[in-house]
């Protein structure tokens, strides 16, 4: 459904479930990982791997390579438990981040895959509503898909990029991707060796935080309203 | 002594009793006949005898998260309903054999229904027969029941599922152009996710699930 500036304002009057864009751009940069699944939803499973753990994992590898890096990350989870959607869109929304990776881990395919949402992009309004907030960053979301891409392929790693609709990422108000870890196709390896052999993890954290730092220096994670101040601080 | 109309009551019931016996053989054995006649002139259910027609199928690839467009000769049933459910067993059967591009369990088995109904009906609207026999090319709506051994069974991961929910959508598509919203059930009831990701409960438009652009759904 397509909403009319008058409908969106209408309905921002009358519905309490409206996510608030963010109002002034930060001058800082943040980051937002959220490790998919947790708790009693433990996402793919075979054997003695799963995917909550994995998404764990690499959340807290990616937030030390961040930090080290000068980056401040928020994260959904730090540990085994249950979130909701709607929990971890309000701590990445509250964030106000320059850029949401949503980690998962699948034995299907091979590489990394990265979704944008597909909802169709929508100019920033000061309410939008919460379920397509993601609606306003999609154009943004599609640039760091862009940048996450070409880094992951420079680090030789196969990478399929694709739009789906993901309840939490809809709902993100940030730049967000949805980055999906499967089995590294030359391992020679079961899929699940795969995705525990360390080696790969770190591969995979390491060009996604090369990615985020690359999105930093472009000042590409900047709303429109701040791309003047784009000059002032790009080397 | 017997009184005599006693026997003559007793020979009328046995003469009566025989008659009917012999009524009621005959036509046991008329009711016998027409099934048999009407079971040789209605059309088989059997797939393999009915005519082949060419079919169009979505394959997905896990490889590049791509869908390559696959004819095959199918001999499918004439009823809409049935075809689709045809098509969409040819699909998961592809899926399931050896080497399959995107390998899923199941097969053909796992579609339970497929329903095919006008677009905008609303659920208590009487006329949906009337209206579904007048407007043969009006925008149909497929609502695709699963079986839950098949979901239970999906490989877990927002490509793989994607997938699998895209190419069902984009192969009624090609097949049954008037399928332009696709709804999934599994074991006639509504699901969260498929088997964790794609989700189930919001109407997938068949026009986005186009194989150049692997995208979701209406929001
Ligand atoms: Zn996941």
């Amino acid at each position: 459904m397509r909403w009319s500036e008058a409908a969106l304002l209408a309905a921002a009057i009358s519905l309490p479930s409206m996510a608030q864009a963010p109002a002034a751009p930060a001058a800082r940069f943040v980051v937002v990982l959220d490790a998919a699944h947790g708790g009693d939803d433990t996402g793919g499973h075979s054997g003695n791997w799963t995917e909550k753990a994995f998404t764990l994992a690499l959340s807290v590898r990616l937030r030390s390579l961040l930090q080290a890096r000068g980056i401040e990350v928020v994260t959904t989870r730090e540990q085994d438990e249950t979130l909701a959607a709607e929990q971890r869109d309000a701590i990445a929304n509250h964030a106000q981040a320059q850029a949401c990776l949503s980690l998962h881990a699948s034995l299907s395919g091979s590489g990394v895959h990265l979704f944008v949402s597909s909802l169709a992009p929508v100019q920033p309004a000061r309410f939008v509503p919460w379920k397509t907030a993601q609606a306003t960053a999609v154009a943004r979301s599609l640039g760091l898909a862009g940048v996450l891409n070409s880094a992951l392929g420079q680090a030789g790693l196969n990478v399929t990029l694709g739009r789906t609709a993901l309840p939490v990422v809809d709902s993100m108000t940030c730049p967000a991707v949805a980055v999906e870890v499967a089995p590294d196709p030359g391992s020679g390896v079961t899929a699940t060796e795969s995705l525990n052999d360390a080696g790969y993890q770190a591969k995979v954290a390491q060009a996604l935080a090369g990615a985020l730092l690359e999105w930093r220096q472009d000042g590409l994670g900047e709303s429109v309203h701040d791309v003047s101040r784009k000059g002032a601080r790009a080397p | 002594m017997i009184p005599r109309y006693q026997t003559v009551l007793f020979f009328v019931l046995l003469a009566a009793s025989i008659i009917m016996g012999a009524v009621l053989w005959q036509l046991r054995d008329r009711a016998e006949q027409r099934r048999l006649q009407a079971q040789a002139s209605t059309p088989t259910q059997a797939p393999q005898v009915a005519p082949a027609v060419q079919a169009t199928l979505m394959v997905a690839n896990d490889v590049d998260d791509s869908m390559q467009e696959r004819i095959f000769s199918l001999p499918l049933p004439p009823s809409e309903n049935a075809r689709a459910r045809a098509i969409l067993g040819k699909l998961l059967d592809l899926y399931a054999a050896p080497g399959a591009t995107h390998p899923v369990e199941g097969g053909s088995s796992a579609i339970a229904q497929v329903f095919l109904k006008p677009v905008n009906v609303s659920a208590t609207g009487g006329a949906r027969g009337r209206r579904a026999a007048n407007a043969a090319a009006a925008p149909e709506m497929a609502v695709v029941n699963l079986t839950s051994a098949f979901a239970a069974s999906h490989p877990s991961g927002i490509e793989t599922e994607s997938l699998t929910v895209l190419s069902i959508c984009a192969t009624l598509h090609a097949n049954l152009p008037q399928v332009t919203e696709v709804r999934f059930l599994v074991d006639g009831q509504e699901r969260l996710t498929l088997a964790g990701h794609a989700d189930l409960t919001r109407t997938y438009l068949t026009a986005e699930a186009a194989p150049t652009a692997v995208v979701g759904a209406a929001p």
